[in-house]
């Protein structure tokens, strides 16, 4: 049943991720990263962690994707892109070289997870009947606001400065037109 | 392993399996069925409100009226536009019907939760509950079908390759992701209060009059709650997205047939599912009215049946709001919509939370709860004047460059 489970979503996973690069349209290639990060809040469910599978679907394909088509109607570049030209010399060739690097990295990584998770039993204790079905928020909370709670108010802070960036810049270019 | 209850605890047995089977069925004929009538109330409410007399001819006091529209959608011709997108113009109606009906899962729908109980039922030997599925993440559930709905009116309105529906989906995901905020803030006020996220146990939560969380939150975020769910479900006042007098009809202008009767359907059970949402949510759900130790009962009806008949009054009372908001109050324009969400609601219940949550404190840690609540109202005070003067600030500035807007 689980192996059912985990084949199924990372099907999913793979044929999203595949339609995000291959779709020449836009909008297709946004609905297939839903596709894919569907099969991401499958597999939370799938590992019992209910509450970040909720959490990636109404941040990532609630907000996120839906303000990436938002974008791609509103400036109507809903249209196949002329993939012959190329902005940034060399860039093929290096985006190949990085990607090769990231498949190593998480290659490696893999690997050494599996000699960790093999001799090490531990992590989070999210099994449903602790503390009556709630344990993964609970547990989830005392991370981010107990342990993490410096790092939580800076990447907030973060994201506000973003915000206020976004918005200044915006602005400056607007006031030099007029 | 995806749901509470109890029945599916164990090793999978026939029983239980045709319980699930026959739950999953009987949800979904109440709620085609409750959708039918829905339409018909409606019309008939609205039709009384104008003075008319609203349908009246196919069966009895035109209650069949939606049947017989249904089976005329069925034979009408299915266009499909030349510049559409094809494959999600096909895809877009069933984006917004499954959704619709996914919510109406999680509502209980019955059960005693009388006297601590907690809404569990016996049917053929089987501990059950009276709903179709109880997840852990409860409510979040709902918050994420709900932001998935966003999808259905957005991907109708681009793919028809025409200049109104995109139009009208543009408004629709700017508006349905503005009020989906409020939305899940007034929704954690409610979460505070009951401490969990399961829908029964929010349910079990409210046993007294005064435990209903209408009351228990402070009215406020009930009211945030309503005004945010109807910008949702893109009910009057806020059906910016199929004004008919501004984009001929919003995002379905190019659908015909099953794929129209689709988006109908989703519309009119949205209304339903977000109607029992509010009151699951504020009002107790199937809870009868109970306060100082008397509780009213419904003669004649077992304790088990009667938190149906609660739930279907309530139910009705919040529809009729609905249809009430739609016949008297007129659109509001699109600014204003923005103003209201941004400026107004999501400040609002993200205050009203935060109030709660230091008057929670405060009980815990043994505070004196007035001297905290008074601290927290002059700094949220202090909040609210600094908002102010950032709004007034940005006001003139745009009068000074002339923006129009």
């Amino acid at each position: 049943m689980e192996l059912v489970v985990f084949v199924l979503a990372s099907a999913m996973m793979l044929i999203g991720a595949v339609g995000v690069i291959t779709r020449s349209n836009p909008v297709h290639a946004a609905l297939s990263l839903v596709l894919t990060l569907f099969g991401v809040a499958v597999h939370f469910v799938a590992l019992e962690a209910y509450f970040l599978a909720a959490v990636q679907i109404i941040v990532y394909a609630g907000a996120i994707v839906v303000l990436f088509l938002f974008v791609i109607m509103l400036l109507g570049v809903d249209k196949a892109e002329n993939l012959s030209a190329e902005p940034l010399v060399a860039q093929r060739w290096l985006a190949g070289v990085a990607g090769l690097g990231l498949l190593g990295l998480l290659v490696v990584a893999v690997a050494r997870g599996a000699d960790v998770l093999a001799t090490r039993a531990g992590g989070l204790d999210t099994s449903a009947e602790a503390a009556g079905g709630d344990a993964n928020i609970q547990q989830l909370a005392r991370s981010v606001f107990g342990d993490y709670v410096v790092a939580f108010e800076l990447t907030s802070v973060l994201l506000v400065v973003a915000v206020v960036g976004t918005v200044m810049l915006a602005r400056r270019r607007a006031a030099g037109d007029a | 392993m995806l749901a509470l209850d109890p029945m599916l605890e164990g090793e999978v047995l026939w029983t239980p399996l045709i319980i699930v089977v026959l739950k999953v069925l009987v949800v979904f004929v109440v709620g085609l069925v409750a959708t039918m009538l829905m339409v018909w109330f409606e019309r008939k409410v609205i039709a009384g409100m104008q003075n008319r007399i609203g349908p009246n001819k196919a069966g009895p006091f035109g209650l069949l009226q939606t049947l017989a529209d249904g089976i005329k959608l069925f034979f009408k011709e299915d266009l499909l536009p030349r510049r559409s997108d094809r494959f999600v113009f096909a895809l877009a109606p069933f984006l917004s019907f499954v959704p619709a009906f996914l919510s109406f899962a999680i509502i209980p729908l019955g059960g005693d939760y009388r006297d601590g109980n907690d809404g569990i039922v016996t049917w053929f030997g089987v501990e059950t509950r009276v709903q179709l599925a109880d997840p852990h993440i409860g409510v979040l559930f709902a918050l994420a079908i709900s932001s998935i709905a966003v999808y259905g009116i957005m991907l109708a309105g681009w793919s028809s390759g025409s200049k109104y529906p995109l139009l009208g989906s543009v408004r629709a995901s700017a508006q349905m992701v503005s009020y989906e905020a409020a939305l899940g803030l007034s929704l954690a006020s409610v979460i505070l209060i009951s401490g969990t996220l399961s829908t029964s146990g929010i349910v079990a939560a409210q046993s007294t009059l005064t435990d209903w969380h209408v009351v228990a939150t402070g009215i406020v975020p009930f009211v945030i709650f309503l005004v945010a769910a109807t910008a949702e479900l893109n009910r009057p006042p806020f059906d910016l997205v199929e004004a008919e007098q501004e984009l001929v009809g919003g995002f379905n202008t190019e659908y015909s047939s099953i794929r129209f009767a689709l988006f109908y359907l989703a519309e009119f059970m949205n209304t339903v599912t977000m109607s029992a949402m509010i009151v699951t949510l504020f009002f107790g759900g199937p809870q009868p009215i109970s306060y100082g130790g008397v509780t009213l009962d419904i003669p004649l009806i077992p304790n088990g049946l009667e938190g149906t008949v609660w739930l279907l009054g309530k139910v009705l009372v919040f529809l009729y709001i609905y249809v009430w908001f739609r016949a008297t109050l007129p659109r509001l324009r699109y600014d204003q919509l923005m103003d209201l969400g941004w400026k107004v609601l999501i400040p609002g219940s993200l205050a009203w939370f935060m109030l709660l949550a230091v008057q929670r404190l405060a009980r815990n840690e043994g505070w004196n709860v007035f001297t905290t609540t008074a601290a927290a109202v002059v700094v949220l005070g202090m909040c609210y004047a600094l908002l102010q003067a950032a709004f007034s600030m940005s006001n003139r500035t745009r009068e000074r460059e002339g923006a129009q807007f």
